[in-house]
């Protein structure tokens, strides 16, 4: 019973979810509901762990979804990449969910809790769908159930801006997926299968067929609207800002994560990385994406005085560097890519928890209001010192590894140009993380400002749970690096 | 216990007490007792280290990976040492002399600066014994991020602003320069290990090497090499002994260590002399020596004099660097020392006079000397130290950089320290023989602001006469200890010299 | 020859940067859904078009017929016609909240309201 249950592994990571999705519509209540969530966020956490283990332990894993052979069938595929992937969702949503319980009541009605609840649980399979199948279109079904959800989501909030946020993300998402859907029907078109192994073997030999180049451009805008890699990103900053803060801490270390984990499973896996990136441009064309959104994010960022729309423009920016790693196409490069989108999800996770306990006491995220917050909300103004702290690069945080490596791959590759914006939009993290800091630590409560105490513990907890593990993977980052180098080696798959 | 396991604990103890001072913020008298038990724990096991390192011998101890390739690591060798040394026994005075001014100014906020204190100990400690340029980055961040809260102690706007200034500069230079610097130099070698002779040596060529070596040199803001020197003035607005201690002997120390570190340990002193661009930072430096003692000239602030004074001989210790000479070495070791006690001494002086009798202006201290003869003999003899004459420490540093001088053929920098010395001698002998000769009727009328806490006690305001006495009680016994030092180093400098005759002929 | 031969390629095109246009130019938001909607169905006639082979009958197995036409194409378009109806009604739900909160659905009057981008 227990073998046929752990050889169901990859299934079940996706089928629980599902499952548990219409159970919290059919029980209602918001208690209920945020149980089933979070026992079932961390049940998948566990197979997720243990799915990472057997892949560092015996290699690759398939699985034929209702035991239809590949390329016939479905197949989900488990390897370094994804695994590492699989981790990294179930586990923010493992620490999201203790926070969302004092949280998500503060800012959605209450008839609407088990709803949010459910959509939850849907956007967790869609994301998890998409790492871990080998199928390209059964990746877009689970791209358009991640974002459907994720548009309602946003739209549950009591702020009506999330509204319009939530419809124009939707308008832009769905054209995304679509142009998605175009290239993969391309593909389809040219080679007769959907499944990713048998394409890598057949599309890197097309490449000079126009059908599979158009194919290409299709498939990495759509995926780049998803990720929001600039200048596709208009619909991130206002989707951020004003969902709800579990939502924004959850959906900034998720959905992004896994857009760019999907783009470089269709580069790197489907077109055969080096190949494409050398001829035709591509790479050019990523790096000056990646740069601009690396100055531009943080630049835009400064001026803001919604603190959550500040962390949205600084999530732009940071996607640029992850961007950035990828379009090097070596393996440091890949690797800094890699283990900045889990290093980058920590950080950023924690600092939309950080405003989540700032808008329960103070029903506001401006600046403004936040002035003289440190000495009233101690602990919490901590931190968001540490988690600026990553941002910028301080050593002993998770962000200087990404950082370290990322340099260390631009130097090697002779790209000084690119270090130079590596380090100057460090800088600019560093105004405005200062401009925060500034308000909370060194200016005086506004006036009349009401009294207010420490945010609840179960949002401490989780916050500071987030936080620390930021700092824990900056301080022995061996595993997580040993796993990128890993997943950039499968990537790359001997072209290098 | 073996000497890993007490260099271990020497850079936990100065932490563990911030812990635990932060728990005393009710008791005042709990708290300090606490602060001076820490620091004499951390002298004695610092010391206990000593006799290891005389020997020869180089203990080091590997805490953990954080890179693959690259841990977290500590080596004590005799530059590493004398700058433990010195932080940890001075870390013990400026308590004893923070007692007396903090209390005696009624300044806000004592435990968070105790505290605070600590950790940039703690983090000094970890630059000192650092065994790789990974672990001395490590630290050298950290200090500069716990020493932020001390400068912008007072909270008040000039405060902040200087916050910025000096988290700017310091904060810029590191990210863009020394990390790059960093990263650059172990995709080049594959370590970051301090090696007897450099890393360097036939690994790169000319041009990178140059290029290497001004992105270190720029790097290492708290060096203060000019132009990035700005934040040490700017760091004035301190409490004095944030002055006093961090910015006379722990920060900037720890930035010219780390000059001297990158110099010996990175490029190696014959690497160095080949390379052309050296020329270029020696030039620059003794630049800086001329211009910062010309600033300092010009400064009626006492504090900002000093703070001036101190740039230009942090870059005395630059210039022994970039010599790239052995005698410059051991001249450059040796200052750090000398000028340490010398300028705590001063510090402390400016501190006393600004508690004991709320000054800041040289203008205003004519004859003060004759109501603070003790500050102002102190103040005397740091001076001389300064300058260099004996019978004070300082002239055995410069004795040797003069030497290194010769040695590798700059005649132009024996010039440079002839004419700094007269300098020196030109704008720090005004304060004491002002102090001792000049009458008090000559002093401008006092102003009615000065660079404190607002809220603070003034006793004897308005009607009576001010009431000038000597510095508390705890203050002038610091600074007794301190010129002693000044003193003490003159008779008997052979610790510091031998340690550092061991680095450049083990 | 070849031109009328591939009228549906053609068509899709047509349709795919109608729905665009409709999509980017119109600021009502319901226009926005329907132009959605019609990018969305050029997709769908882009695979049925790719399903269709040269001579090939119904995929349904009968005695005697060696062609069939390809019925992975339609499966994967019955899929993708239900996230597009999904879509849309996600979208006109949205509308209908929006109409509730502001009182418009036109796109640029947000702002006016809100007082921010």
């Amino acid at each position: 019973m227990a073998a046929a249950f752990s050889s169901h592994l990859p299934a079940l990571q996706v089928v629980l979810a599902l499952l548990a999705a219409p159970l919290c519509v059919v029980l209602r209540r918001p208690g209920a509901a945020w149980m089933i969530a979070t026992v079932i966020t961390w049940a998948l956490l566990a197979i997720a762990m243990v799915l990472l283990g057997r892949v560092l332990e015996t290699g690759t894993i398939t699985y034929a979804l209702g035991s239809w052979p590949a390329p016939w069938g479905i197949e989900y595929r488990i390897d370094l990449a994804n695994a590492f992937v699989l981790v990294l969702v179930t586990l923010i949503g493992s620490v999201v969910m203790p926070y969302a319980r004092a949280s998500i009541p503060a800012e959605i009605e209450e008839p609407r809790i088990y709803l949010f609840y459910c959509m939850y649980l849907l956007n967790l399979a869609g994301l998890l769908g998409i790492a871990i199948t080998g199928d390209v279109f059964n990746l877009f079904v689970f791209l358009e159930i991640s974002s459907l959800s994720s548009y309602v989501m946003i739209s549950l909030s009591r702020d009506r801006r999330a509204l319009v946020a939530a419809y124009r993300y939707l308008i832009m998402g769905t054209i995304g997926a679509t142009f998605y859907i175009i290239g993969v029907g391309m593909m389809y078109q040219v080679t007769g299968t959907l499944n990713m192994v048998d394409l890598a073997t057949l599309i890197p030999n097309l490449t000079d067929n126009r059908t599979v180049m158009v194919a290409l451009a299709f498939l990495c805008v759509g995926l780049s609207l998803k990720l929001a890699l600039f200048p596709l990103h208009l619909w991130l900053p206002n989707a951020y800002a004003y969902a709800p803060s579990a939502v924004s801490a959850f959906l900034a270390s998720t959905g992004t994560k896994v857009a760019v984990y999907a783009l470089a499973r269709i580069l790197f896996t489907v077109f055969g990385g080096s190949v494409l990136i050398d001829d035709f441009g591509l790479q050019e064309l990523l790096v000056v994406l990646a740069v601009a959104a690396m100055i531009g994010g943080s630049a835009v960022a400064i001026y803001q005085s919604n603190v959550k729309r500040l962390l949205a423009y600084s999530s732009i920016a940071q996607i640029g560097y992850m961007i950035l790693g990828l379009s090097m196409a070596s393996v440091i490069g890949m690797t800094a890519g890699l283990v900045h989108l889990f290093n980058h999800a920590l950080m950023k996770g924690g600092l939309f928890m950080v405003m989540g306990c700032v808008f329960f006491r103070l029903s506001s995220v401006q600046v403004e209001d936040m002035e003289g917050l440190a000495k009233r909300m101690p602990l919490t103004m901590a931190a968001f010192v540490a988690g600026g702290f990553g941002l910028i690069g301080m050593p002993l945080t998770a962000g200087f590894i990404s950082k370290w490596h990322l340099i260390q791959a631009a130097l090697e590759k002779g790209w000084w140009g690119a270090v130079a914006v590596i380090l100057v939009s460090s800088l600019l993290a560093v105004i405005y993380i200062w401009r925060v800091v500034e308000a909370a630590y060194f200016k005086p409560p506004p006036k009349g400002a009401a009294e207010i105490s420490e945010a609840p513990l179960s949002m401490l907890v989780p916050m500071w749970v987030m936080i620390g593990m930021s700092y824990y993977f900056g301080i022995d980052a061996t595993l997580t690096l040993d796993i990128t180098t890993g997943a950039a080696e499968t990537l790359l798959g001997g072209i290098q | 216990m073996s000497p890993e396991q007490t260099i271990l604990l020497s850079i936990l103890v100065p932490f563990l007490g911030a812990a635990l001072i932060a728990f005393t913020w009710a008791n005042p008298n709990i708290r300090e007792t606490i602060t001076l038990i820490t620091g004499a724990i951390l002298f004695y096991l610092v010391s206990s280290i000593y006799p290891v390192v005389a020997g020869g011998a180089q203990p080091s101890v590997i805490l953990f990976e954080m890179l693959p390739g690259l841990a977290i690591a500590f080596t004590v060798e005799p530059l590493g040492m004398i700058f433990a040394a010195i932080v940890s026994f001075l870390w013990i005075i400026t308590t004893v002399y923070s007692i007396g001014y903090m209390r005696g100014h009624d300044e806000q906020n004592q435990t968070r600066f105790y505290v605070l204190f600590a950790i940039a100990i703690g983090a000094a400690i970890g630059i000192a014994f650092a065994g790789n340029m990974l672990t001395l980055f490590v630290f050298y961040e950290v200090l500069t991020i716990s020493t932020f809260p001390l400068v912008t102690h007072h909270g008040t706007p000039e405060a902040k602003r200087a916050g910025r200034v000096y988290l700017g500069i310091l904060l810029t230079t590191s990210i863009a320069f020394q990390l790059v610097a960093i990263i650059w130099t172990w995709s080049l070698v594959g370590t970051l290990d301090f090696t007897q002779g450099g890393i360097l040596n036939g690994k790169v060529g000319g041009l990178t090497a140059t290029i290497l070596l001004g992105l270190y040199v720029f790097g290492i803001g708290k060096a203060a090499l000019m132009p990035f020197h700005r934040w040490l003035p700017a760091a004035m607005v301190a409490p004095t002994p944030v002055s006093a201690l961090l910015h006379a002997v722990a920060v900037v120390k720890a930035g010219v260590f780390t000059v001297l570190k990158v110099a010996v340990y990175i490029f190696g002193v014959d690497f160095l002399f080949s390379i052309e661009a050296s020329q270029w930072f020696l030039y620059l430096a003794a630049a800086t020596v001329l211009i910062a003692s010309l600033v300092a000239m010009s400064k009626d602030n006492l504090k900002a004099r000093l703070a001036y004074s101190t740039i230009s001989q942090l870059s005395y210790i630059i210039l022994g660097a970039m010599l790239a000479s052995d005698l410059g070495v051991i001249g450059g070791g040796m200052h750090i020392a000398m000028h340490a006690f010398g300028k705590i001494t001063l510090f402390f002086c400016a501190g006393a006079y600004i508690v004991a009798a709320h000054k800041t202006e040289i203008s205003h201290m004519h004859g003060i000397g004759r109501v603070m003869p003790l500050t102002t003999a102190a103040f005397l003899i740091g001076s001389l130290s300064i300058i260099g004459l004996p019978p004070m420490g300082g002239l055995w540093s410069k004795w040797y950089l003069a030497l290194g001088a010769l040695e590798s053929g700059h005649l132009v920098i024996v010039g440079v320290l002839m004419v700094s010395s007269l300098l020196n001698v030109a704008y720090l002998l005004e304060i004491p023989f002002k102090g001792f000769f000049a009458g008090a009727e000559d002093n401008p009328e006092p102003q009615a602001h000065h660079e404190h806490d607002p809220d603070h006690d003034h006793r004897f305001d308005r009607k009576q006469p001010r009431q000038i006495k000597e510095a508390p009680l705890a203050c002038l016994i610091a600074i007794s200890i301190t010129s002693a030092g000044c003193l003490i180093l003159f008779f008997y400098p052979d610790p510091v010299y031998n340690l550092m005759r061991l680095i450049v002929a083990p | 020859m070849e031109l009328i031969g591939l009228i549906n390629y053609w068509i899709v095109i047509v349709l795919m940067m109608t729905g665009f246009y409709i999509v980017i130019a119109h600021d009502n938001l319901v226009k926005k859904i329907v132009g959605l909607n019609i990018f969305q169905v050029s997709v769908f006639v882009f695979y049925i078009t790719m399903a269709k082979v040269k001579g090939g009958t119904a995929p349904i197995l009968a005695e005697g017929i060696t062609t069939y036409s390809n019925p992975l194409p339609h499966v994967l378009i019955l899929t993708a016609i239900v996230v597009g109806v999904a879509t849309t009604a996600l979208g006109l739900a949205l509308v209908v909240r929006i109409r509730d909160a502001y009182g418009t659905i036109e796109d640029n009057d947000f702002e006016n309201q809100d007082g921010e981008p």
